[in-house]
């Protein structure tokens, strides 16, 4: 195949999957169509990879008038859509930020400057191969695990009406705009896939139609709209820029003066999409979707669309005003987030608050936008894919078994369902923990702040911020791997499709750890080279001793094979209190008491409430800060 | 990576080096209580009874959460003295820790659940300071690499005050020392009885108390590496800041855990990253 031909396939085959989606009726033919789409997906994004590695940039240029005509025709179906929704809920603020928006588009789609002319639609170079390769594996898989979720789910909620196919439309849909914003080298073209994207999304959170989503989903809808609008404004403005300036590589090289306005503008729209502070609340509320939904907007869709853009326009950002308050935004949002994580009891919440946090490192890193930090910008976003999907799968597969997201309903979960709780384990070692993926990331990033000028700032707030993230994590963990007796085994029998896309996970949280130094040299590397001609990454010996470190983590667990003396086992010291092997004792005042243990939340030092607030302000500030940078020209005074 | 001998010594030495500190620990402590004190060998002996005991356990989980606590504090050392990254001993000290509070969780007891709970709370308290020193040793030589923070020609200290000050702060907490033995002492006075090591018996406290001796001895380390230009000065500031340690131990009671964690941060914040950020400045300019 030709390389346009795959970028082609993967934009267009979503979508006929989805037409597909419109005819089903039976659960076998859906699970078939499903599969058989997420295999040619995963496939395809590998020979895309397996095929154009080492390509260097491709550029492809067509007569892509036609092409556009329909974006701005669907562009404004999606307003008119999104208006339907908001005179049916009469949501004020929708309507009027859409009128704008809509707006903004006709008035740079009316525009017929030289500007508008962008002689390579579509591109490909190693980053879109990256976010190809998550897109369409980690997306796939959610895909096939969303079968036997989306089946227990109408088992449990008998009350809302039966919509899978609706569900697989949207997703299939929204993958298939993901691939469109990951290969578009014309920003209106970025816009019009960034737009699908918002609306997909809001149609997801608000998927089960109760009170509580459609509420969400409009937070989610306004939020990102106003994004739409800064975006859709940066375009007005290069619209009346030089010949060829919507397209991504004359806008990234034509000086920063240029562009810092509408780079603002972008960078904005990156943090609305990418959830961080002040527009953090919409992610978090987006968890009262069907969990698959949570997995793919936290992992490998929407939320990474955001970072995507930033890390692209990093080149820009660099040693800008502009670019330090944005790394500001994302630096404080990391900070505050991993604070409120830790008072956190839901564990979707604790994902959630998790996720804001490390997009905040990933748009800290783009902010100062060094070679160093972009390298390890695209570290975090495959890692944080990676383990946080496996996370998400791994609570939905758990609260569909114990009817709970509470952590601490999860006490013991190693002895009540041992496979999954281990698929946990897992992610969330990957999610902190030495030698695994984030943990080499967070590496990586204080290795680019100390070298970037003022970084000293972010390595402090990074050695803060690892301190909260290792707490709410370790303790999450040792609820998991606390052993309970008389704990029943009720595992049972866990969908097939679930395991198939859990197991995969967690093979590639670990299997990632040991070939990340080849993703960074035949992908992130070459990336570095094009776009800021030197490459970075940590010591041979380093990674070696990395390396050496995950072989044992991997070994240590079979040192229970070894023979060994079985030793008695005594029950645990209860303060000399005669108890029950069930752990029941008589307290003081003769009653039968069990004995309970819970975790510290430190609600009185990490409330969310006290802790947004601040965020919220803080953030907002800063924000205030950029596009007063972009105005003045902040690009000179540093 | 140019010293593996220095390795090799530390996972062979570092052990008896450990034992005796802990040994003198207890006859200084002896002293300035007004006591005689047991043998500075006493360490030994009781290390070595605890591998004589029969193995007895909570679950058998427990054997493999010591085994990787051990396995993981001597290869952070190990990576230390073979001239290696002070990011990546960080991280190794980390991931052992880890292991030993997931230990003290899995017993699933309710003074082993505070102790590890607690254990965290300590590892949050510490771990920003820890990192800055680190950072402050690479702003200073621009290397994360012991060997060559060891071979920089002028004493570490005489620029890096502040974040030594903050790191004799938090290697209290490391030590396990008053006022902040706060997940668990090594003296029979907590109301959480022996915290984090309550459930572990045998020879699976034994490891533990071995793998602690690593832990101080890396600890040391890292203070020699502040008088790394002038040895005899290293090792005379390694006394001095032990006995202070001592003198503190003997001389406060133990703190909340809010308050450990605030001054900790307060230091880290105050003499860590302002002591950086001067440096830092000076350099630029």
């Amino acid at each position: 195949m030709d390389s346009v031909q795959f970028l082609l396939f993967l934009i267009l085959f979503p979508l006929i999957s989805a037409l597909f989606m419109l005819a089903v009726r039976r659960d076998t033919e859906r699970a078939w169509i499903v599969k058989l789409s997420a295999l040619a997906i995963g496939v395809v994004t590998v020979l895309l990879l397996v095929t154009q590695v080492g390509q260097g940039t491709l550029y492809f240029g067509f007569n892509a008038e036609p092409v556009s005509l329909l974006m701005f025709v669907l562009e404004m179906v999606i307003s008119v859509i999104i208006l339907w929704y908001a005179v049916r809920f009469r949501n004020y603020l929708v309507i009027a930020l859409t009128l704008v928006e809509t707006a903004l588009i006709i008035w740079f789609e009316s525009a017929a400057t030289p500007a508008v002319v962008v002689k390579s639609p579509l591109f490909l170079d190693p980053f879109s191969i990256i976010m190809a390769l998550i897109i369409g594996i980690i997306g796939s898989l959610i895909c096939v695990y969303s079968l036997g979720y989306m089946r227990h789910f109408y088992q449990h909620h008998t009350e809302i009406p039966d919509r899978t196919n609706t569900f697989f439309i949207i997703i299939f849909v929204f993958l298939s705009a993901m691939f469109g914003l990951v290969f578009s080298n014309s920003l209106i073209w970025v816009f019009f896939f960034w737009e699908v994207t918002t609306l997909c999304s809001f149609l997801l959170i608000g998927f089960t139609r109760t009170e509580e989503a459609t509420k969400n989903a409009f937070t989610a809808l306004w939020m990102n709209l106003l994004g739409g609008i800064a975006f859709a404004g940066a375009i007005v403005y290069l619209t009346y820029q030089p010949a060829g300036m919507l397209g991504l590589d004359q806008v990234l090289v034509s000086g920063k003066a240029l562009v810092l306005i509408p780079a603002a503008l972008i960078g904005f729209a990156g943090l609305t999409k990418a959830a961080q502070m002040p527009f953090s609340s919409w992610l978090v509320g987006a968890m009262v979707a069907p969990t698959p939904v949570s997995a793919l907007l936290h992992s490998s869709t929407m939320v990474k669309a955001g970072v995507y853009i930033l890390v692209r326009f990093a080149p820009v950002f660099t040693g800008t005003a502009v670019g330090y308050t944005l790394a500001f935004v994302g630096g404080f949002t990391f900070l505050i987030a991993s604070g409120i994580a830790i008072s956190q009891t839901n564990a979707k919440r604790v994902l959630a608050y998790s996720t804001i946090a490390n997009l905040g490192l990933v748009v800290a890193c783009a902010g100062i936008g060094t070679y160093e930090a972009i390298w390890a910008a695209i570290l975090l976003i495959v890692f944080h894919a990676i383990s946080k999907s496996l996370m998400f799968l791994s609570v939905g597969t758990v609260e569909h078994r114990i009817r709970s997201r509470e952590i601490e309903d999860m006490n013991g979960l190693i002895v009540r369902m041992p496979r999954i709780a281990a698929m946990m384990t897992i992610g969330i070692a990957g999610m902190f923990l030495a030698p695994f993926g984030m943990l080499i990331s967070k590496w990586a990033a204080i290795q680019a702040f100390i070298d970037a000028p003022f970084g000293l700032v972010f390595v402090v707030i990074l050695a803060f911020g690892s301190a909260l993230t290792l707490f709410f994590w370790a303790k999450w963990m040792g609820r998991l791997l606390a052993i309970t007796p008389d704990a029943e085994n009720v595992e049972g029998l866990v969908d097939k499709n679930e395991w198939i896309a859990l197991v995969s996970l967690a093979g590639l949280t670990v299997v990632t750890c040991f070939i990340f130094p080849l993703i960074s040299a035949y992908l992130i590397e070459p990336f570095l080279l094009a776009n800021y001609g030197t490459v970075a990454g940590l010591a041979q010996d380093n990674i070696i001793i990395m390396i050496m470190m995950l072989f044992l983590i991997v070994l240590l667990p079979l040192s229970i094979l070894l023979p060994h003396k079985k030793a008695r086992t005594l029950p645990p010291y209860m303060g000399g209190v005669e108890t029950t092997h069930d752990m029941h004792f008589q307290n003081a005042l003769g009653a039968r008491t069990e004995m309970k243990l819970s975790n510290y939340y430190v609600g009185s030092w990490f409330g969310e409430a006290r802790l947004a607030m601040t965020g919220i302000c803080l953030c907002s500030v800063f924000i205030v800060l950029m596009f007063a940078a972009a105005f003045i020209g902040g690009g000179a005074f540093l | 990576m140019i010293s593996l001998a220095w390795a090799a010594a530390f996972i062979l030495l570092a052990p008896a080096i450990g034992g005796l500190i802990a040994g003198i620990d207890r006859k200084v402590t002896a002293h300035m209580q007004g006591r005689v004190g047991p043998s500075i060998f006493q360490p030994f002996y009781d290390v070595g009874k605890l591998f004589e005991k029969e193995g007895a356990m909570v679950n058998e989980t427990q054997r493999f959460y010591v085994l990787s606590y051990f396995v993981f504090a001597v290869f952070a050392g190990a990576i230390f003295f073979a001239g290696g990254n002070l990011l990546l001993v960080i991280f190794g000290l980390t991931l052992a820790e880890i292991f030993l509070v997931l230990g003290a969780y899995s017993a699933n007891s309710p003074y082993s659940h505070v102790g590890a709970e607690r254990e965290l709370i300590q590892i949050m308290a510490y771990e920003p300071m820890l990192l800055l020193t680190a950072v402050g040793m690479y702003v200073v030589t621009r290397s994360f690499d012991a060997i060559d923070i060891a071979g920089f020609p002028t004493l570490l200290v005489l620029l890096l005050p502040g974040v030594f000050l903050g790191f004799v702060y938090i290697l209290t907490i490391k030590l396990r020392k008053s006022p902040f033995d706060i997940s668990t002492s090594h003296h029979a006075h907590q109301e959480i009885v022996k915290g984090v090591t309550t459930e572990f018996s045998g020879p699976n406290l034994g490891f533990i108390e071995v793998a602690h001796w690593y832990e101080v001895v890396l600890m040391l380390a890292f203070v020699f590496l502040f008088f790394a230009a002038n040895w005899i000065l290293g090792i005379i500031a390694i006394i001095i800041v032990y006995l202070l340690e001592l003198a503190i131990d003997n001389t406060n009671a133990r703190v909340k855990w809010q308050l450990a964690v605030k001054s900790s941060w307060t230091i880290a914040l105050v003499l860590g990253a302002l002591n950086i950020a001067v440096l830092y400045l000076i350099g630029r300019a």
